[in-house]
């Protein structure tokens, strides 16, 4: 009863007493398992190679500046490769996405066997990371570009899939009803009340999945699934840091640039 | 035309909604089905075009018992009944002439309707049933740039569209202003009588339902306390549909209003409305 009375004047507060006492106490239980994980973490760090971490940081910085601009052109090539894997895996997931969505929503799917199917498929696509995916794949179908685009591809299903019949949950159901009590068929309710109404999210969710493979197929290189990671892995075996920060100043324009086409997109979609 | 024979209709979770309905509503015939939130009147409509599964009864439509079909025949029993909602339930992200075109899916299959090649012919009837809700300059609009009126415009050119026998109409004037629901009712009960629709309204505004229907049927909890004409909706009916309260302002009002323009404008500049 946060609602008292004392001396014929209403007092209120949010909680009880004790419920307020116990929020309290579970701030300072927090407080103190962070101070001992702080602890832990301390104990287990050799303090002494932090002493001059900076310089080590400023050497490494002095190092790659300047990125030696020489080698970008022949950078570009297996730049282009990884904008290849991020699109062509793209696409290739949100392919198989699309229906796995509709089987996999709660509202669209025909049978719950084929619903927990999707799920199942789903689920195992996103539990593993693109660079795992990469390694199974290059011992599969061996090194190159095609194993980095099954990878970007597996693992974009699940991402996709998840996103998109959870939008698919989420939509307006009297349209739906609507188009129903017309005597229209299945698929034509899907197609006229359905799909209208996820097209924004759709629109979004593909670029904004496209945007994170580009980021991700640039690491795919360093399992041999191609792209510009192959020659950054080089240079970094190499200790060739000036070639390292060449590959990242690529690397930043082209995330730059896919940043500018998804915002155009989805500006475009909505 | 559509006869219903002891519908009654029990949800999962034990409320009995509809108990023992038996209705009959001829060709042409507009009926008001009154009642307070929750007596089931949703529910009833609901249960003629399948939207809700009845749990025991007929619904026959032209001496067909349409309550048990499945899959194509449902489908075709579908398109013989349209239906207008409360919140117009447009598609909001298609055009206006999608939303219309869409009351022909039963009559097309999914590949025409799939790239929007409807007959010629749905296309003249569309364009004429726009023009007749006077919406004929927004057909290539998208439907959310559209007024709440508007919308409800297009929700029954849609219901039009499927050459309906009868009318399924849902609170059409719930979410609209005083003027835009009398033009909404007076719309739809021309248009029934046109085309010698059988209908069903479901209103929770009494004297609007009193000025424009020819019978009103009160359900209270599932079953039918008032069967009969508008006018015999004396304070003591109304207090049986709906419980205690002073109806007699209602009733007068009810007594007062026609169906004269002039007076609606009237009504509605005092009511804020722009005449």
């Amino acid at each position: 009863m946060p609602l008292m009375m004392n001396n014929k004047t209403p007092v209120w507060r949010r909680r009880e007493p004790l419920a307020q006492r116990l929020i309290w106490l579970a701030y300072f239980l927090t407080v103190l398992l962070f101070l001992l994980c702080w602890k832990i973490v301390s104990d287990n760090t050799i303090w002494e190679f932090l002493a001059d971490a900076h310089i080590q940081a400023a050497s490494l910085i002095g190092r790659m500046i300047p990125p030696q601009w020489s080698i970008s052109g022949s950078l570009l090539l297996p730049l282009w490769d990884t904008i290849n894997i991020a699109t062509v895996g793209t696409a290739l997931g949100v392919l198989i996405a699309f229906p796995l969505a509709f089987l996999a929503a709660r509202n669209t799917s025909p049978h719950p066997a084929l619903r927990a199917f999707a799920l199942a498929v789903i689920v195992s696509s996103r539990s593993i990371n693109a660079l795992i995916w990469a390694i199974l794949l290059v011992t599969i179908v061996g090194p190159g570009l095609l194993a980095g685009m099954i990878a970007i591809a597996l693992r974009s299903i699940g991402f996709v899939g998840k996103l998109l019949y959870e939008a698919i949950e989420e939509i307006q159901v009297t349209p739906v009803e609507a188009v129903t009590a017309t005597g229209a068929g299945r698929m034509q309710i899907l197609n006229y009340a359905v799909l209208p109404q996820i097209m924004p999210a759709f629109a979004g969710i593909t670029v904004y999945r496209w945007d994170i493979n580009i980021r991700e197929s640039t690491v795919l290189g360093l399992v041999g699934a191609g792209g510009i990671g192959l020659q950054m892995n080089a240079a970094i075996n190499n200790l060739a840091w000036a070639q390292v920060s060449m590959v990242f100043v690529l690397i930043f324009a082209t995330v730059i640039l896919s940043e500018w086409v998804s915002a155009k997109v989805r500006h475009a979609v909505i | 035309m559509l006869k219903l024979t002891g519908l009654t209709k029990r949800y999962a979770t034990g409320d009995l909604a509809l108990n023992d309905i038996s209705l009959s509503v001829p060709a042409g015939q507009v009926l008001a089905l009154i009642g307070p939130s929750g007596a089931g009147k949703s529910t009833l409509i609901r249960c003629v075009n399948r939207l809700v599964e009845p749990t025991a009864g007929a619904v026959e439509l032209d001496g067909r018992d349409i309550s048990k079909v499945r899959g194509g025949a449902l489908r075709q029993a579908r398109r013989q009944i349209g239906m207008i909602f409360q919140n117009y339930a447009l598609v909001e992200r298609l055009s206006v002439m999608e939303n219309v075109l869409s009351g022909r899916l039963a009559y097309v299959g999914f590949w025409r309707s799939y790239f929007r090649k409807f007959p010629a012919n749905d296309v003249k009837q569309a364009y004429r049933l726009l023009a007749r809700v006077g919406l004929e300059s927004m057909l290539d609009k998208r439907s959310d740039a559209l007024s709440g009126g508007q919308k409800q415009r297009v929700g029954i050119a849609r219901a039009l569209m499927q050459n309906p026998k009868l009318l399924l109409v849902d609170e059409p004037t719930a979410s609209l202003d005083p003027k835009t629901s009398r033009q909404i009712m007076r719309l739809i009960c021309e248009l029934c009588q046109e085309q010698n629709l059988a209908t069903i309204i479901n209103i929770h505004d009494v004297a609007l339902a009193q000025q424009f229907v020819h019978r009103v049927v009160g359900l209270r909890a599932g079953e039918i306390v008032y069967d009969g004409s508008p006018d015999g909706l004396t304070p003591d009916i109304l207090t049986t549909i709906y419980g205690e309260e002073d109806w007699s302002l209602t009733h007068q009002d009810s007594g007062k209003q026609s169906d004269n323009d002039q007076n609606d404008d009237v009504e509605a500049a005092i009511m804020g409305g722009h005449p």
